[in-house]
């Protein structure tokens, strides 16, 4: 049921860019014998665990481990105390302490870990420290935070950033103004591979080699070994297999505690978190609450938009300060806007710390302007999709942050084409009447007569990159040795494909098939952040970069050994060919017996911090994306079924149609389970459904089928043309799917997720 | 890898044996508390099968007990005695992947790939009791496996794929 029409580029050999070649570990995978993480071992080796608080706020008056030292077969107990560098992490800033010592800030905040042989030993171990707290008054409440009377509960304060926005005559009055405020729940990214890690300690100490799921290896080398008092060389990272990320491995979670224990014991250390612990243990989507007001024309044209944004970041920064620009500056999301007046908070309270998750501010930002675009629809009398139209952003248009965009924006073409996407022609139900397509599946509880359809829509913008000043470069090496080419990079591979679109890249400019992958590890430059849909434009053009070197140096030598100008050559399949005469020659051929070796940094363009009134060419580049959502409601239970979801998406060029399809159908899925299933509950800083059972994940009953248009424009600030696709499916489809459920039930949402109680009460 | 022993204080240590993918296995020095997923991964060195709930809830431990699929996260070890257990490990030799593996590998249904194994195993059970199942079927039946890279539509087209080639065959 996926309308799939790809513009396939330069499909000449099989495995270039624009076809869809399997993934190199594609049979490793499916047949059970790809190295997770938590799959990797060595001689020896200890199991640790980690000791957590059971306290949202508390101050640590002692720590008793005599009784956990008396268990058989511990080996070590760390705490703060031992942390031999420096005592805290953090991504932007180190405000996180490796363990606590005197106060603890939220629950699940780490205190200890123990190392031992066998996990049970580990549990009893942890269960017999005892910690005597002196239990404290939570601050839960963002606006609290925001307030200077209230105590700061860290010393950085409690507000981690503010950032205002005003742009043009933010006085502006429309003769249409509509208003809401909106609230997005805490979602988690569940990724399947918990968190694990293997810590091999060199001998004496000197050292110690870490195989861990991470999005950045060389970020966790850097902040890790501060914390060992280690040189960054003192510490080798080595990808273990990725199971899933979606931001929850950009921050530190074992990475530190693991390595101490093996540096402590002399010993391998394997960790592995539970389900429950990967809840606590690392960092999530900022609950969002939002206000808007939107002006407008009676024509529905955006006159001015005044809103306001409070993010929870929970304990500890992380990425707090970035995802807060992000959201503000996603304000008018893909529609122009003069005139605008944004107040935006990221503060400090004692819940669950939050930091990336796909679409990192983007998705809270979008939800409250889409709402906001419905109920100017509505009050415009249009419909949902020309109101978004009328004001739909192009190339050239600035931002209320001053930026120009100058990349491809084909924001009007992504709904149109969504538009053109034929709706589910079957009934409420389904032809063939099964209940289990009626909301409330197998509980079989809907009355068809009472079932309502609802149509929603979302369209998004999403910056790609890093933002504000951030040099995320990304480092590729390219050998080329008897027409094979083995292609180093420090890219977390994390399942989105990189590895294999590296090798379409390498075929391509260097026309071969043979490509080898070496490790992925920190034996090379940093390639970046596995993160912000960059990977494909900074890796990629890393890799294009490298391949490029060699395929000059090729050219070179042939067109010595042939006395002509190596600017004549080019590659032609799987040759090198003379465009102004008749020499061709395999590069097998003319790379036998040699070895060209070159190694390229991809730097994007340099972008500014925002100014105090939110001015600045801060972002790096942009794409678009259109969702339109199809839904049962059973207003009387509270139940939604989504039947389809529809999309047109600007992926400048897709490199790899299947894997793009994948990004797409996997962002909608977390749309949807944001939409209307995903929240983390939190009561007075406690969490309450750390698991499975409780956390309610889309499963393939939950999914519908998804219609997918590929877009492409390629664009020419792009490497390859091609721009990052992970995270705009799921900033847009969220609302989409509230909207749908607006348009069944008729009444105002102004949350997610929606909840049973939000529709049937 | 497999860890060596685990300590007195655990408690009594029998040994046990376990029929897996067609071969006895002795478990010997083992915590009578150990799962069965623990113990295929960490005892025998099947590392296949994969662990992400421990509370059978999202299927990625899924093994074959006597014919019946299951999360192995939820079956003691030591309880699973006499019974044929079949892991992804004893689904097709390594490097000759079965029909419905390499479909998930054709049809770009792996991503992560860490609830593969387990969708394998449900795939291969459902299509084992239902060769020509419909798109309904289909849903209910892997609804027990959570992938959170796919949004489940490959691999959904990668079970249809397995199907129709079956039937063409046949």
């Amino acid at each position: 049921m996926t309308a799939v029409e790809p513009v396939l580029g330069e499909r000449t050999l099989p495995g270039r860019i624009g076809d869809s070649p399997t993934r190199p570990d594609g049979v490793a995978k499916v047949q059970g014998t790809f190295a997770f993480s938590g799959d990797v071992s060595a001689d020896g080796f200890l199991w640790g665990a980690t000791l957590r608080s059971p306290h949202p706020s508390a101050r640590i008056r002692s720590i008793d481990l005599s009784a956990a030292w008396r268990i058989d077969g511990v080996e070590a107990i760390v705490t703060a105390g031992d942390v031999p560098g420096k005592l805290t992490y953090g991504l932007i800033a180190s405000d996180q302490p490796v363990f606590a010592s005197d106060t603890v800030r939220y629950v699940g905040e780490p205190v200890a870990a123990v190392a031992a042989i066998h996990p049970e030993v580990c549990r009893r171990a942890l269960a017999a420290i005892v910690v005597d707290y002196e239990v404290l008054e939570p601050l839960t409440d963002p606006e609290r935070a925001i307030d200077p009377s209230v105590a700061p509960i860290h010393p950085d304060g409690n507000v981690i950033r503010r950032q205002r926005i005003v742009c043009g005559d933010p006085s502006v009055q429309g003769e249409i103004q509509v208003e809401g405020t909106y609230e997005i729940g805490m979602q988690d990214q569940a990724f399947l591979g918990l968190e694990a890690a293997l810590a091999v300690p060199d001998p004496g100490g000197a050292g110690v080699e870490l195989h861990v799921a991470t999005q950045w290896l060389h970020e966790d080398r850097h902040q890790i070994a501060a914390c060992l008092d280690l040189a960054d060389e003192q510490v080798r990272l080595v990808l273990g297999g990725v199971g899933g990320a979606f931001g929850a491995r950009e921050d530190i979670s074992l990475q530190v505690h693991t390595c101490l224990l093996a540096l402590r014991t002399g010993r391998p250390v394997r960790m592995a978190y539970s389900r429950e612990e990967s809840f606590l243990g690392h960092v999530h989507r900022h609950p969002a609450r939002i206000w808007m007001r939107h002006h407008a024309d009676r024509d529905g044209r955006l006159l001015n938009i005044e809103a306001r944004f409070v993010l929870d970041g929970g304990a500890y920064a992380s990425t707090s300060a970035a995802v807060l620009v992000n959201a503000v500056t996603h304000t008018q999301g893909p529609y122009k806007c003069d005139n605008a007046i944004v107040d935006g908070y990221a503060v400090r309270t004692n819940n669950l710390p939050c930091g990336a998750m796909r679409g990192f501010g983007v998705v809270q930002a979008c939800f409250a302007h889409e709402g906001q675009m419905d109920k100017l629809a509505r009050a415009c009398g249009l419909d949902p999709v020309e109101i978004r139209l009328r004001n739909a952003m192009q190339t050239g248009d600035r931002l209320i942050t001053g930026q120009v965009i100058e990349n491809v924006a084909p924001v009007e073409r992504c709904i149109l084409e969504t538009a053109a996407l034929p709706l589910p022609d079957e009934p409420v139900g389904g032809h063939d009447g099964d209940p289990m397509r009626l909301p409330g599946g197998a509980g079989l509880t809907a009355d068809r007569q009472h079932i309502r359809r609802g149509i929603g829509w979302g369209v998004s913008i999403k910056n790609l990159m890093y933002s504000e000043n951030f040099d995320d470069y990304s480092t590729a090496r390219c050998r080329l040795a008897d027409g094979v080419v083995s292609l180093k990079f420090a890219t977390a591979e994390v399942g989105q494909g990189f590895i294999t679109i590296a090798g379409q890249i390498a075929r391509t400019v260097l026309g071969v098939d043979d490509v080898e992958l070496e490790p992925i590890d920190t034996a090379i430059g940093s390639a970046g952040s596995t993160s912000a849909s960059r990977q494909t434009w900074m890796s990629g053009g890393a890799v294009d970069g490298a391949c490029r070197l060699v395929r000059e140096r090729l050219f070179e030598l042939v067109a010595a050994r042939h006395g002509i100008d190596a600017l004549r050559l080019a590659i032609d399949g799987r040759d090198v060919v003379d465009t102004m005469g008749e020499l061709r020659v395999a590069v097998a051929e003319a790379s036998s017996g040699i070895v060209i070796e070159e190694t390229f940094e991809h730097h994007h363009r340099p972008t500014e911090h925002l100014d105090e009134l939110g001015q600045g060419n801060c972002h790096t580049a942009f794409a678009f994306v259109a969702h339109r959502a199809v839904v049962d409601v059973d207003p009387e239970l509270g139940l939604v079924k989504v039947v389809q979801i529809a999309t047109a998406q600007d992926v400048g060029r897709a490199l790899n149609p299947l894997s793009v399809i994948g990004q797409i159908e996997g962002g909608i899925a977390q749309g949807l389970g944001l939409a209307v299933m995903e929240e983390i509950i939190q009561t007075d800083g406690r969490v309450r459904n750390a698991s499975f059972t409780d956390y309610l994940l889309p499963t393939m009953l939950d999914m519908p089928p998804v219609l997918t248009t590929l877009v492409e424009e390629p664009d020419p600030m792009a490497p390859l043309g091609a721009k990052g696709v992970g995270e705009p499916p799921c900033i847009s489809s969220t609302p989409a799917v509230v909207a749908a459920i607006r348009d069944a039930i008729g009444r105002d949402l102004d949350r997610v997720p929606v909840r049973p109680f939000d529709i049937a009460l | 890898m497999t860890i060596s022993s685990s300590p007195a204080e655990l408690g009594s240590n029998q040994i046990y044996t376990l029929r897996v993918n067609g071969t006895d296995r002795e478990v010997r020095d083992a915590w009578v508390g150990e799962s069965l997923l623990f113990v295929l991964r960490e005892r025998l060195g099947l590392l296949g099968s994969k662990g992400a709930c421990e509370q059978g809830e999202c299927g990625s431990c899924s093994v074959l007990v006597d014919g019946e699929l299951l999360c192995s996260c939820l079956v003691l070890a030591a309880s699973a005695t006499d019974q044929e257990i079949v892991t992804i490990e004893g689904i097709a030799p390594v490097g000759a992947p079965s029909d419905v593996q390499q479909a998930y590998v054709d049809a770009g249904a792996v991503q992560c790939g860490f609830c593969t194994p387990g969708l394998i195993m449900a795939t291969h059970a459902l299509l084992e009791r239902s060769p020509d199942p419909s798109e309904l079927e289909i849903r209910e039946a892997l609804s027990g496996n959570i992938c959170r890279c796919t949004g489940y539509g490959r691999i959904i087209d990668a079970v249809q794929k397995v199907s129709v080639a079956r039937r063409v065959e046949s």
